[in-house]
């Protein structure tokens, strides 16, 4: 069965489209990537599956239920962590964590084994506000104020951007965890790496899907040969062989520059033209979620 | 929503109000702050009046007149003086009235008292700068010398309730019709709005729970703190303001609990509208408090308005309230004396949370 199914869906803010004729499917107990730029309607989206929002057109449905008819049985099966931190900073942990527990009519005890692998983390800290929280601890806190109720379906939206690096991958080993306890997650991030780690991801941006599927499948449907390069003058580079023949697209890419060519391209005579910049290194690489998003923009 | 779930509400909400202390600090210390500016600082009424008087001849019956004065709390008998120094004394400011006695004034004062009638014998002179002083002065001087001859005097004035005209009378209640919008409207409207400013709104709302509920849990902790207020007031007009309250305290009770609710319910409505902290703060400050003290007649009388403002003034619920309370607390008025002032208050109370309730959306949008 299928935990999330969207047919069709647009939202308008006035004359901007937040999200144009969407659909996609979330399987049960999957961990879902919504990956895109800001702006490309990732919260639109949570909050029309959330049900804060009406769709202008099209349909979806979470758990079943019909967001527009059922709106209030979603919202009782449901958790939900916004992207900026909502929790009440002048309340303590432990008194969030009751709130919540309480807004939903569940008792912490009750659910205290599924929120125990990352509450404990934080419960050292259970007297201090949470206002006074590290942005780790933050998350944390408020993950677990999400599934204090035991929800069949978890939207995250962008839980991991402005935490730290370490937070960040001990945030995704807590998601894996939680899908291996039958949980549906939907997780939106800006950040390419953290696509990897889910089981689909869809790649999204100005309201518009560009690509569904698993992030193995997708890497590997980036079929033209790609090139990273390097040089001193890594702006003089970029334009240069943005004008070499057989070059479609060259964009930074870290500390070099990937170049993605057509079969037209000739590596050797590229290298020995190149190689009268200083320090110029060439060598074939492995595209990255981040090497298709950006030829599926532009394309 | 179970009832303990109800509580973990309200205790929540009293959370947030004990932990921020300088708001809690705020809302306690206007009232009294409002009651003892208005109840002796911003005052018209005669208090320590220095008077001088001026008798060419001291006679048993200008001794006997001055005495009364003398022993008058809100008169201080300075002396007798010249006539020459009337101007002097007023312009220093030494004295607020000079009264000037006729020279045959025991003798006019038998004819005015065998029914004679007689030109005038007591000239009052008062430094009218303040306006509002000078005539309760006037007034209060005139009854307190002329006590014996007014029986002979065509046209007896007498000042009803609240004869020393004292300001406290006239204030207390406005400052309690201001201070309950005040306190009420603006604490639950940014509170509620501030949920929606930093996004917890966005939480509550995605959970079983319906969002009238989640705001009746909130207006609870206001209304029991709005309640110490009320009586922090109560306590404050009767023993520190000697305030009468000779309608009974009860009636005034139940009729400020009404108009707590009404507060309650206009902050509702104003969280409906404003979508920020500071918006909400500004609707409740401007747009409640300039009507209130404007067209409710708490500073002028609403008879003395333009007639444009006399009808508009009917919407302002402060205006049913504030009068209530000056009949029930100045001039003895029971609360079915006032059943009208109810009948529009609880209307109000009702159609506010009518309308907020509808307009109040559980969605973002």
């Amino acid at each position: 069965m299928e935990a999330i199914v969207i047919d069709n869906l647009s939202k308008s803010y006035g004359k901007v489209k937040a999200l144009d004729n969407v659909s996609f499917s979330v399987r049960n107990g999957e961990l879902f990537g919504l990956i895109g730029p800001d702006g490309a309607g990732k919260t639109t989206l949570f909050r029309l599956l959330t049900t804060l929002l009406t769709p202008d057109s099209g349909s979806a449905k979470v758990a079943g239920w019909d967001v527009v008819d059922d709106y209030l049985a979603i919202r009782s099966c449901v958790g939900y962590m916004p992207g900026t931190f909502s929790l009440y900073q002048d309340l303590t942990v432990e008194e969030n964590l009751n709130f919540f527990a309480a807004l939903f009519g569940a008792s912490v005890r009750d659910s205290y084994e599924l929120v125990e692998p990352i509450y404990k983390q934080i419960e050292p800290f259970k007297n201090r506000r949470a206002g006074k929280l590290s942005g780790g601890m933050k998350q944390k806190l408020a993950l677990s104020c999400a599934l204090i109720h035991r929800p069949k379906v978890l939207f995250l939206d962008e839980p991991t951007t402005g935490v730290d690096a370490v937070s960040r991958s001990e945030f995704w080993s807590m998601l894996a965890d939680l899908k291996q306890r039958g949980i549906t997650i939907l997780v939106s991030t800006p950040y390419m790496d953290e696509a990897s780690l889910c089981d689909r991801i869809a790649l999204c941006n100005e309201g518009r899907l560009l690509g569904l599927d698993s992030p193995h499948q997708l890497v590997a449907s980036f079929q033209s040969p790609l090139w990273a390069i390097r040089a001193k003058n890594m702006y003089a580079l970029l334009e240069v062989a943005r004008r070499f023949e057989g070059v479609t697209e060259c964009y930074p890419f870290g500390e070099f520059h990937h170049l993605v060519v057509t079969d037209a391209f000739d590596a050797e005579k590229f290298a020995r033209q190149m190689n009268r910049c200083d320090d110029f290194v060439m060598c074939e690489a492995h595209p990255t979620i981040e090497d298709l998003f950006i030829k599926l923009m532009k394309r | 929503m179970g009832f303990s779930n109800f509580f973990a509400f309200v205790k929540k909400e009293s959370l947030h109000i004990i932990r921020d202390t300088r708001t809690m600090l705020i809302v306690m210390c206007i009232p009294i702050l409002l009651m003892v500016l208005f109840g002796f600082a911003i005052s018209t009424e005669v208090n320590n009046v220095n008077v001088a008087v001026v008798a060419p001849n001291r006679t048993d019956g200008v001794e006997e007149a001055v005495d009364k004065m003398a022993r008058n709390n809100y008169f201080s008998f300075i002396g007798y003086i010249d006539n020459s120094e009337i101007d002097k004394y007023l312009r220093s400011g030494k004295v607020g009235a000079v009264v000037v006695f006729d020279k045959d004034f025991d003798r006019y004062l038998a004819h005015s008292l065998n029914g004679i009638p007689v030109k005038p014998i007591i000239q009052i002179i008062v430094d009218a700068s303040n306006v509002n002083t000078a005539g309760s002065a006037t007034l209060y001087l005139q009854n307190v010398l002329l006590d014996k001859a007014s029986q002979q005097m065509l046209f007896e004035t007498r000042l009803l309730f609240n004869p020393q005209m004292k300001s406290a009378y006239n204030f207390v209640p406005g400052i309690m019709g201001l201070v309950f919008i005040l306190v009420c409207a603006m604490m639950t409207s940014v509170s509620i709005v501030r949920e929606k400013e930093v996004g917890t709104m966005e939480v509550l709302l995605v959970s079983p729970v319906r969002p009238f509920k989640i705001i009746f849990a909130k207006m609870i902790p206001y209304f029991l703190i709005s309640c110490i207020v009320l009586i922090l007031i109560l306590l404050l007009a009767r023993y520190l303001l000697d305030v009468p309250m000779s309608g009974g305290v009860g009636g005034i009770f139940l009729l400020s609990l009404l108009y707590l609710v009404l507060s309650l319910s206009l902050g509702l409505l104003i969280s409906t509208i404003a979508e920020t902290q500071v918006a909400a703060l500004l609707i409740s400050a401007m747009v409640m408090m300039m009507p209130i003290l404007m067209l409710s007649g708490m500073l002028f009388p609403i008879e003395n308005l333009p007639t444009f403002f006399q009808v508009v003034s009917n919407i302002v619920p402060a205006r049913w309230y504030i009068d209530a309370i000056r009949k029930m607390m100045i001039q003895g008025l029971s609360l079915l004396d006032v059943w009208k002032n109810c009948l529009i208050l609880a209307g109000m109370t009702l159609m506010l949370i009518v309308v907020s309730l509808k307009k109040f959306n559980d969605k973002l949008e």
